[in-house]
């Protein structure tokens, strides 16, 4: 068992000497989790901006629905992903299991409902305060809908930090569809959790610091972006 | 540089008729019986105390909310045509987070106009309203009475056959309001019927033709300015002009 200090030792290493194997999960993580925003994004933010606009039956339920499903364990949308793909699921003739496209189609419905519902509540915002101006300049639904996403964007953007976040730091759901292959599947939470297991603790602990600049950057953009909010009131 | 006011096309919507026109909403009358006709030319001033319905009979009229009673006339059928003949001038500007030259050209764009034509008419209103130099500004951070001139200049853009202004000045100092009044002169000038709501005695005598005196949701009084201020006809209004009404 090495000592921590060792483990740090030898993670700055494979940092520093940018470690193949390393870099390889690392990059798998990106495209897997950016895609699987994108996506969310492409998919959640007309979906909330719609709900906050559009009178319909349920419309209060479908909201609650959204809000509650921004917690949904990843480890259950993986298990529900994992049925649909499976060779007896419904999705399963398309042979997805196990592949980076299945972990992006688990995170999209993780990060779907953060992005939608987030979306749902700033834009029913804007919605109350716009709403007679664009009546009056004769502005469709469809227009408004995407003037007001427009006008958001500086807070959208948060929203599609909070769902990146969410995304690169789950584990659950990746491990399950994704089955955490070596050079295929594996993962930067995958990989830690392994290699912990497995008492290879550098290569854990470089991941987990490469995750925790990330989350900080992350947190840094939210930041960044909130202050540029500021100067566009 | 078109001329603004000067290029509308097919026949006129007004007159504008309220036919036995009422607003009810949460079991109280807002807006109970008005019926009036709007003709082109006249500034019409809708006057009255604070909380008398004023910018609910604007409304009405805008068609941003629908009469629970009643109808809403234009001349000229009905349909979208109608809403692009009209612009309205809120009491709190709403500005979109974008440049002030930026909001002019939404609501142009909004109205089908090409990216050249676009241009000019935003530099010729800005020109128009004294704000070429705000021009590249985010609209949000510019002063109320800026945004507020920024509307009027957004709204003059359009080229509306009505104007309708909701107290445009009542959160303005006096020299924001009167840059404001000079304004919704200039568009009158341009040919422009203009329809504003004021509690304000002073603006309302400045800038009417015509007044209509409103005082808890009911038409009062309506008629010729001068006659009005000279010797209003109800007791309500003789109250209202010496400051005495309570509501």
């Amino acid at each position: 068992m090495q000592t921590i200090q060792d483990a740090f030792a030898a993670a700055l290493h494979l940092m520093i000497t940018l470690n193949a194997g390393l870099i390889e999960i690392v990059l798998l993580s990106l495209r897997v989790s950016l895609t699987a925003v994108l996506c969310a994004a492409l998919i959640g933010l007309p979906l909330g901006a719609a709900l906050a606009l559009f009178q319909f039956p349920g419309r209060r339920f479908a909201a609650i629905l959204l809000s509650s499903l921004m917690g949904m364990p990843p480890v259950v949308v993986g298990l529900i992903v994992y049925l649909l793909l499976s060779r007896s699921g419904p999705l399963g003739v398309f042979g997805l299991l196990f592949s980076p496209t299945a972990m992006i189609l688990a995170q999209i419905v993780i990060v779907t409902p953060i992005i939608a519902a987030l979306t749902r509540q700033l834009v029913e915002d804007l919605w109350i305060e716009y709403r007679e101006q664009l009546q009056s300049l004769g502005c469709g639904p469809r227009r408004a809908i995407a003037t007001l996403l427009w006008d958001g964007r500086f807070s959208l953007m948060t929203a599609l930090l909070a769902g990146f976040g969410r995304a690169s730091a789950e584990v659950g759901a990746v491990m399950i569809v994704g089955g955490n292959i070596d050079h295929v599947t594996r993962m930067m939470t995958t990989a830690i959790a392994l290699e912990t297991s497995k008492g290879d603790l550098a290569l854990a602990l470089g991941l987990g610091i490469i995750l925790i600049v990330l989350s900080l950057g992350v947190n840094g953009a939210a930041f960044v972006i909130r202050d540029l909010t500021g100067r566009h009131p | 540089m078109t001329a603004l006011g000067k290029e509308r096309d097919g026949a006129s919507i007004l007159p504008l008729r309220l036919e036995g026109v009422s607003y009810a909403a949460g079991g109280e009358m807002r807006i109970a019986e008005i019926d009036i006709e709007l003709a082109a030319g006249p500034r019409t001033i809708i006057l009255g105390p604070n909380g008398a319905g004023k910018s609910l009979l604007l409304r009405l009229c805008h068609g941003l909310i629908q009469p629970t009673a009643g109808r809403v006339r234009w001349r000229g059928s009905p349909g979208p045509a109608l809403r692009r003949r009209q612009a309205m001038v809120f009491q709190r500007p709403i500005m979109l987070r974008r440049s002030a030259a930026g909001n002019i050209g939404f609501a142009l764009k909004l109205r089908g106009l090409g990216r050249s034509e676009r241009r000019e008419r935003i530099a010729e209103v800005l020109r128009r309203t004294g704000l070429s130099a705000l021009a590249h500004q985010p609209a949000r951070v510019l002063s109320g009475g800026e945004q507020q001139r920024l509307a009027l200049a957004r709204a003059w853009a359009l080229e509306p056959e009505v104007l309708f202004l909701d107290e445009p000045t009542a959160s303005l100092d006096p020299a924001a309001t009167r840059a404001v009044e000079e304004l919704v002169q200039s568009i009158h000038r341009s040919g422009t019927k203009i329809v504003m709501t004021t509690h304000d005695l002073g603006q309302a005598r400045r800038l009417a033709d015509q007044i209509l005196f409103l005082n808890h949701g009911r038409l009062v009084e309506a008629g010729p300015a001068a006659p009005f201020f000279a010797g209003p006809a109800t007791p309500e209004a003789a109250a209202f002009l010496k400051g005495e009404l309570t509501w």
